[in-house]
């Protein structure tokens, strides 16, 4: 067996790395629930492995995602990653053809030059030589343009770059000096026996001045060197993303989510954030100087400082889920850590036993807490309606009650559940068929938190099917619109059509540059309990700037609180849909009034 | 002999161009509509000793001298500072050249619309303090839109008033009194209605104030609840729901009324930035100008030659805008007599 002293710190450190993550693994997946497990083996025994298998090769190999960001940026990770990996793979093949021995320790491929310097030139030999030298050049590049990016972050499409601490600067240090060091050791080999190809020979023979004898023992030793303190430092740096990303695919695809504070799925989340800064542009709060972005926060978790303010400073919009190229659930996280603190001082609701019985209705009408805020949007959905020729009801005209989800985003769980109790048994007393909501935030939780009978649309989905069915006719204007997807609506429920729709037959919908899930926060959300009423304005007023609104004459959007905010700082009139739409009902015929069949069963 | 420009025909500028005037300075008065007067002229009466504001308003019209030079349906285009004077253009085309300038540009009423959860231009039985204050030139009791008696009234403090969410964190200072100086109106006028005021604080800062406040509860029995309105919603015969908390209970209540008189607060004249920019003046985080100092040189600006009085600086009672108006005649006195 071949074996040199200068593999020792390569060796230990690979061992290192690899003890590492087992037990860390084994560790997380031991805390997973019996289901979870179930779900996990069930992962492993069906077809759905290999959709996990594809996404591992395309994610944390290519790194299909980032190229999206910007194709610089994704060249610079997929050189480095898949050209490492090809690396390592080229050479344990490579090692078959000179090896005398079937299996061969780990360092043989990675030091091949080294323990067999004087191979003849096989009969693949000088393909494999070429392959590794054009490989090592892709990676060399990368290396090359993460120097840059370090310096010139604009080119690679980023505003602002990650501040890093220092174990993820030695960290970086080290990976940048890998292959630059691995380059060294090589052109010497070549200088001296002239076993390289294009690139090992040309640098060997540029650097034939220098006493390589005595210079080639030394740069292998350099190259073991920085590749131990790469892997000694991997675990406790950022790049331990590198192995978990490939647990946090796996365990995804399975169908696991974290489902509280510090679940097992999570501490795979916080591991696998790269700290890539993808997410710092993302995030509408650092225009305003706060770095509470996912890869601040998760490596405050991750390292456990103190973060109250990261935690609570988030407007939850969801932009940087949406941005993630690993796909980490951030948001989550941090919904689930507020649970924490505020149970602790949570109010809680009691409501009466006696449910006011409701008359039976079709369509069941709830406006919502904002839509109370901002009346005009009830005004004109109750004309709407009246003029629809359905029967309806409002559940929140003068009983005020909330879906539960202001509690929820601040954490109080079970406050939260009381209020939904109620709002639930009040909605199905009314054995309506559809229920009909103009704030996005109510439409995500009566969808995802309440299990109801009811058929739930928000009112911009109500109304694209009142338009279709021709129960309500609109006049066409010749007036200017831009619309704004609310966060919830658009990346929360996936309501990006229907707004559309309805707006494209009143009046000229102009497109915008933040559309569907690119949409920006108006900056009033509720999911952030930290910022002061100021910097929420100065977030709508940089995102009205940013739709450059004035092009258009109305700013027309689909939520009462991203109404509310904006209408503080727009230069031009701000409408809920249903607004433009009351405004613009033409009488309808009265033989309207048909059942509403049609809608409960299309939806 | 120097010229002055005194820039808003309010009862500020009125004040500071008779007190000018009397000194034998060349007075340049500019209002930008055709009516001298500002908001005071619209107003009914004036707190606390229930003076008619339009004659204090004719008053003032009739000392204006003849040597004022009154410029109706004029504004302030551009402005341009050579060897101490000012030259002012004006909207006609015209220009002139000024010694001193007084920016007495004063204050406009908060749109009540940014307040939607109030409803105003909403609902129909939702006003504004100034609505009403007009509407009490009609020697009329107060009805609803749908004619009928108010039998329930309710008027809400601090519209647009230390309100962070619309933006405006101060006091508008004269509301709280206005509001039971109009609930007593109104209790006259509709006697046996039930009339609630909402309020955060009641500030009677000044004389007579606090007698006010009694008077309206002992003699005309009006209802103070502290707590502020949440929303208002209309019910199908137009009158008003309205949800609230009383802070002093400490319960959310709800009540019923034939109308809602919101207590609209002061922001700054629609000109005032601009105003800034044209004479350099800086502006405060309320949007209002600032003077020098807050303490004695209230009236100066940070720029020789130009002044301030008047609710440009800030909101101001009628008596203290008078004063101000008085003060900074005598500042630009002093300043043109500095040699």
């Amino acid at each position: 067996m071949k074996f040199d002293w200068f593999v020792i710190p390569f060796l230990a450190g690979l061992t290192f790395v690899f003890g590492f993550c087992c037990i860390k693994f084994y560790l997380w997946i031991q805390r997973l629930s019996r289901g979870e497990k179930a779900l996990l083996k069930k992962h492993f025994f069906s077809p759905s492995l290999w959709v996990s298998i594809k996404e591992i090769f395309n994610e944390s190999l290519l790194h299909r995602k980032i190229f999206r960001t910007n194709a610089l940026l994704g060249y610079m990770h997929t050189s480095l990653a898949f050209g490492w990996f090809l690396l390592i793979v080229l050479g344990n093949i490579e090692v078959k053809f000179y090896s005398h021995y079937s299996v061969n320790p780990p360092y043989v491929p990675i030091f091949l030059n080294y323990f067999e310097p004087n191979t003849a030139p096989h009969f693949f030999g000088r393909g494999f030589r070429f392959l590794m030298d054009f490989l090592l050049l892709i990676i060399l590049s990368g290396v090359a343009l993460a120097y840059l990016k370090r310096f010139q972050p604009n080119r690679f499409g980023m505003r602002r770059t990650m501040q890093h601490q220092v174990l993820d600067k030695l960290a970086i240090i080290s990976l940048w000096c890998i292959f630059p060091a691995r380059l060294l050791a090589e052109s010497f080999s070549a200088a001296l026996y002239h076993n390289g190809s294009f690139l090992t020979n040309t640098v060997g023979k540029w650097l034939s001045f220098l006493p390589v004898d005595n210079l080639i023992y030394p740069a292998w030793w350099g190259y073991s060197i920085v590749l131990g303190i790469f892997f000694f430092s991997l675990p406790f740096s950022r790049y331990m993303h590198i192995p978990t990303e490939v647990l946090l695919i796996i365990l995804r695809n399975a169908g696991i989510r974290s489902r509280y504070f510090n679940h097992p799925f999570q501490q795979v989340d916080i591991y696998a954030c790269s700290r890539c800064g993808i997410c710092i542009d993302a995030c509408q709060l650092s225009t305003l100087g706060y770095a509470t972005q996912p890869a601040y926060y998760l490596r405050s978790l991750r390292y456990k400082t103190q973060h109250n303010e990261l935690t609570e400073n988030c407007l939850l919009c969801g932009r940087c889920v949406e941005a993630c190229p690993v796909g980490i659930f951030s948001t989550d996280i941090r919904s689930h850590e507020r649970t924490l603190g505020h149970e602790m001082n949570s109010v809680h609701y009691n409501f009466s036993k006696n449910i006011p019985k409701q008359k039976n209705v079709e369509v069941l009408y709830f406006a919502g807490c904002m839509s109370h805020l901002v009346p005009g949007i009830k005004k004109a959905m109750t004309s709407i309606l009246n003029q629809s020729g359905c029967s309806w009801s409002m559940l929140d005209e003068q009983e005020t009650v909330c879906c539960g989800r202001p509690l929820l985003l601040a954490g109080q769980i079970t406050a939260a559940n009381q209020v939904i109790m109620h709002t639930r048994s009040l909605i199905e007393r009314s054995h309506a068929r559809i229920l009909v909501t103009s704030c996005p935030i109510c439409f995500k939780t009566f969808k995802e938190n309440y299990r109801l009978n009811a058929n739930v649309l928000h009112h911009s989905q109500f109304i694209k099917h009142l338009q279709d069915e021709q129960r309500i006719v609109t006049q066409r204007i010749s007036a200017h619109v831009k619309y704004h997807d609310p966060c919830e609506l658009g990346r929360g429920m996936n309501v990006y059509n229907e707004p559309r729709e309805v707006l494209s037959h009143i009046a000229h919908l102009l497109p915008t540059n933040h559309e569907k899930n690119k949409s920006l926060c108006c900056g009033g959300s509720l999911g952030n309990i930290f910022i002061d009423v100021d910097s929420k304005l100065q977030i709508a007023t940089n995102t009205l700037q940013q739709m450059d609104i004035r092009s258009a004459d109305y700013l027309i959007t689909a939520c009462p609180l991203c109404q509310k905010t904006f209408s503080a700082v727009s230069p031009i009139p701000v409408k809920d849909i249903a607004q433009l739409v009351a405004d613009n009902l033409l009488l309808a015929n009265a033989e309207n009034k048909n059942n509403y069949a049609m809608i409960s069963e299309n939806a | 002999m120097s010229k002055i420009a005194i820039i808003g025909g309010g009862i500020a500028g009125m004040e500071a161009a008779i007190r000018l005037s009397a000194l034998n300075f060349e007075v340049h008065l500019i209002e930008k509509s055709f009516i001298l007067g500002g908001h005071v002229k619209n107003w009914h009466m004036l707190f606390p000793d229930l003076s008619s504001a339009t004659q204090l308003v004719e008053q003032q019209k009739n000392q204006l001298r003849d040597s004022v030079n009154i410029l109706l349906g004029i504004e302030v285009i551009r402005a341009s500072y050579t060897n101490n004077k000012y030259t002012l253009y004006f909207s006609d085309g015209s220009s002139n050249t000024f010694d001193a300038i007084i920016l007495t540009t004063g204050f406009k009423l908060f749109p009540a619309q940014r307040k939607e959860e109030y409803g105003y231009s909403i609902y129909s039985n939702v006003i504004t303090s100034a609505e009403l204050e007009e509407y009490f030139q009609t020697d009329k009791p107060l009805y609803t839109k749908e004619h009928r008696i108010a039998e329930r009234i309710a008027f809400i403090h601090c519209v647009g008033s230390r309100d962070d969410k619309v933006g405006n964190r101060y006091c508008s200072k004269v509301c709280c009194v206005t509001a039971v100086k109009q609930a007593m109106e109104t209790a006259r006028r509709n006697p046996g209605a039930e009339i609630y005021l909402f309020y955060m604080d009641l500030r009677m800062f000044d004389r007579q104030f606090e007698d006010l406040y009694f008077q309206a509860q002992t003699q005309y029995g009006i209802r103070f609840i502290r707590g502020r309105l949440s929303e208002v919603s209309e019910k199908p015969d137009s009158r008003l729901f309205l949800k609230f908390e009383d802070t002093l209970l400490g319960k959310p209540l709800r009540l019923t009324t034939d109308m809602l008189v919101l207590m609209v607060g002061m922001e700054p004249a629609e000109n005032t930035g601009q105003l800034a920019r044209l004479f350099n003046v800086p502006v405060g985080n309320d949007k209002f100008l600032l003077p020098k100092n807050l303490h004695q040189y209230r009236n100066l600006t940070n720029q020789p030659g130009i002044f301030l009085a008047g609710c440009v600086s800030g909101p101001k009672t009628i008596g203290e805008t008078l004063t101000d108006a008085r003060s900074a005649a005598l500042e630009v006195y002093n300043y043109l007599n500095r040699n």
